[in-house]
């Protein structure tokens, strides 16, 4: 049933190369000072990423501290009511913290201590990220410096305060348009700045090489757990994945183990923002044009000049104008599609899942649950669409309410 | 012989530094840009190194952050800036003009259009802050059919062996980054400056200017006596935003500045 054109690339796992290239895109593009950082980062991950203790710890932290695996729930009451084929869910916001994001900063304060780094930094949007990454900062005792857009701390106050709670210290960004992409400009100053004792845990398959490579490889734990998981509930592996895509860490997580299962669907998901016809919108693979920014080549929201256009969606955590490198290529090969989703389909979905299922999915996963409606209802019921359900929306709540005239 | 190749060579004849001021193209408004440029030339000014507007410029401290924003809401785009040159080349065929900028734009543009509209218009070399050597590929070749010159960075953080790398493939000058940091950083260390100059001059030829925390008479001077040219970029765009509501006057300071530098460094 697979239509993709996916005859040229051999083997998925085999990128990216050694500098860092899916394909065209990935690489290296940054300042002369970050290179000498940069490839001691890679050469820490490239020693630490095979070694036995440190996968058994990283491994542990999982386990005990963040609560892995997390289940895959088949949602059964919302699959019935569209008719179509079975929805499952990865729960990815049973973690501790609440989101994918915690298996990524736990891989890479882990990588920091034995690289004898004191101070970790971090750039957020929503403040997942930032509160996954102050969380770790606190168990391992660094220091901690969150990058946050100014229009973003407005946004995502709660998250704020979560971040100064564990110990952070949280800057406002008022440079460019104050919000994800410029906070990722001003960590990446820091570090130019700090690099003797500074880390910068990226949260997302973006940056320059290795962060791509390395996030992914943090976050595949998603969809190794998923394959046995699936195979034990179902006896069978799923027909397609979904996933929302901002920065497509959640997405690359559960896609990745499955690049080379050829029949299995992949459908990544963009924020839609009021629609990609409106051009306000967050969906550089749908829309948007080949660019370099943040240190990698990949697909951007860049007007004609080449200069970086502010993105609107709903969900902070999607509101990028770029995307991980992998995923341009994933697109570029056909091995997966991008769609995308407006506002109003997400909080649709936000609201189905919430009154249906009981869960209240982050705004960021309510964009995959959206599209994997629609693809659900175009399915037959033996058939099995596995959604990674990225985080959970307790974050959102404040959004949704004031979005629909609620005072709380 | 290019302009960068006969200025370095008539400097040295006369016993003189360059020194190489650095503005942002558009800055405060479009049409201040080129007559600035002759007012530096006139203050001392060896070579000019012309910033490209950029929605984020990573390797950039808040003054050249507000530069650009400045410039950007004029909407000057890359094309706009080599037209400045152009208009620059119209009184002056001698001073070397450098773009500064960041890949993006150039990306958008395309490489072969930028090669050629460079050389059109009487570019001499350009110097991309995020496109280290290795993803240099296919823009240095283009660049080479036109006989612009590549300006690569050197930081603190660069090792010999990169040294070498980057020295294999820079034409122009080497830039040597005084200082880990964004500009406008400060904490100038001339000792620790003259010590990699010395490790790069074992490896190149090719004139090193430095530049990152150079902000007066004095600063230049202690620089232009270890490296062959001075650049000095936020400590004018400093000046640019304090008077940019004041053409003449702005000139006047940024000529004023400049012509300190001279002064100093040819003491």
């Amino acid at each position: 049933m697979s239509t993709v054109n996916t005859e040229t690339v051999k083997d998925y796992f085999e990128f990216p190369d050694e500098r860092g290239h899916f394909g065209r895109f990935g690489g290296l593009f940054v300042a002369e000072t970050l290179m000498g950082p940069l490839q001691e980062l890679r050469e820490a991950y490239e020693k630490y990423g095979g070694d036995e203790d440190f996968l058994r710890e990283y491994d542990e932290d999982l386990k005990h501290y963040v609560g892995r695996p997390s289940p895959v729930y088949f949602s059964e009451r919302l699959s019935a009511e569209i008719g179509g084929a079975q929805i499952w869910l990865k729960r990815e916001d049973l973690n501790h913290t609440g989101a994918h994001k915690v298996n990524n900063t736990i891989g890479q304060a882990l990588l920091a201590k034995r690289m004898g780094k004191k101070r970790i930094i971090a750039e957020t949007g929503a403040g997942q990220h930032g509160v996954a990454t102050a969380t770790v900062a606190a168990r391992l005792g660094l220091e901690c410096v969150v990058y946050m857009g100014a229009e973003d701390i407005v946004r995502q106050s709660a998250n704020v305060y979560r971040m100064k709670l564990l110990g952070a210290r949280v800057v406002s960004v008022t440079s460019g348009s104050k919000t994800l992409k410029d906070a990722l400009n001003e960590a990446m100053r820091d570090w130019v700045t700090n690099i003797d004792d500074t880390f910068y845990i990226i949260g997302t398959v973006a940056g320059p090489h290795p962060y791509p490579a390395m996030v992914r490889d943090f976050q595949t734990i998603i969809g190794r757990e998923a394959r046995e998981q699936m195979i034990e509930a179902t006896g069978r592996l799923p027909d397609a994945l979904v996933a929302c895509v901002g920065g497509g860490s959640n997405a690359i997580g559960l896609f990745h183990e499955f690049l080379n299962d050829r029949d299995i669907e992949i459908h990544g998901v963009e924020g839609g923002g009021d629609g990609i016809e409106t051009g306000r919108h967050a969906a550089p693979l749908c829309a948007g044009t080949s660019g370099v920014l943040h240190g990698n080549r990949t697909y951007l929201m860049t007007d004609t000049d080449g200069q970086i256009i502010e993105t609107h969606c709903i969900s902070a955590g999607l509101d990028y104008p770029g995307v991980g490198p992998e995923h341009a290529w994933l697109k570029d090969t056909g091995r997966a599609r991008y769609s995308s989703v407006t506002d109003q389909q997400a909080l649709d979905a936000f609201h189905k899942l919430t009154r249906i299922e009981g869960i209240i999915p982050a705004l960021e996963s309510s964009h995959a649950v959206a599209y994997a409606m629609q693809l659900a209802a175009q399915k037959s019921p033996e058939e099995i669409i596995l959604v990674n359900l990225s985080g959970r929306g307790d974050k959102d709540i404040h959004t949704v309410a004031e979005l629909e005239g609620i005072e709380l | 012989m290019s302009r960068i190749q006969n200025t370095f060579k008539r400097l040295a004849g006369q016993q003189q530094k360059a020194l190489i001021p650095f503005i942002t193209a558009g800055d405060p408004q479009p049409d201040f840009t080129v007559p600035l440029m002759h007012e530096m030339v006139k203050a001392g000014a060896s070579i000019i190194e012309l910033g490209v507007p950029f929605s984020d410029p990573m390797a950039d401290g808040p003054v050249i952050q507000a530069a650009d924003e400045r410039a950007l809401e004029h909407h000057v785009s890359l094309q706009d800036v080599i037209s400045m040159v152009a208009e620059f080349r119209q009184k002056d065929n001698q001073t070397p003009v450098v773009l500064m900028g960041y890949l993006n734009p150039i990306e958008i543009m395309g490489y072969a259009e930028f090669a050629r509209s460079c050389a059109e218009n009487g570019v001499d070399a350009v110097l991309i802050v995020d496109m280290p050597p290795e993803e240099a590929g296919d823009f240095t070749a283009m660049m080479r059919e036109h006989a612009i010159d590549i300006i690569y960075l050197i930081s603190p953080t660069t090792d010999e062996a990169r040294i070498r790398k980057i020295s294999a493939v820079a034409t122009g000058y080497l830039y040597y980054v005084s200082l880990k940091g964004v500009t406008g950083s400060n904490a100038l260390d001339v000792v620790s400056v003259a010590q990699k100059l010395q490790q790069i001059r074992a490896i190149t030829d090719l004139p090193v200017g430095v530049g990152f925390g150079i902000k007066d008479g004095a600063t230049a001077q202690a620089v232009s006596r270890v490296a062959d040219a001075v650049v000095v970029g936020s400590a004018l765009v400093k000046q640019v935003e304090k008077y940019q509501h004041d053409q003449t006057l702005m000139n006047e300071k940024l000529a004023a500045t400049l012509q300190q530098m001279r002064d100093m460094m040819d003491a």
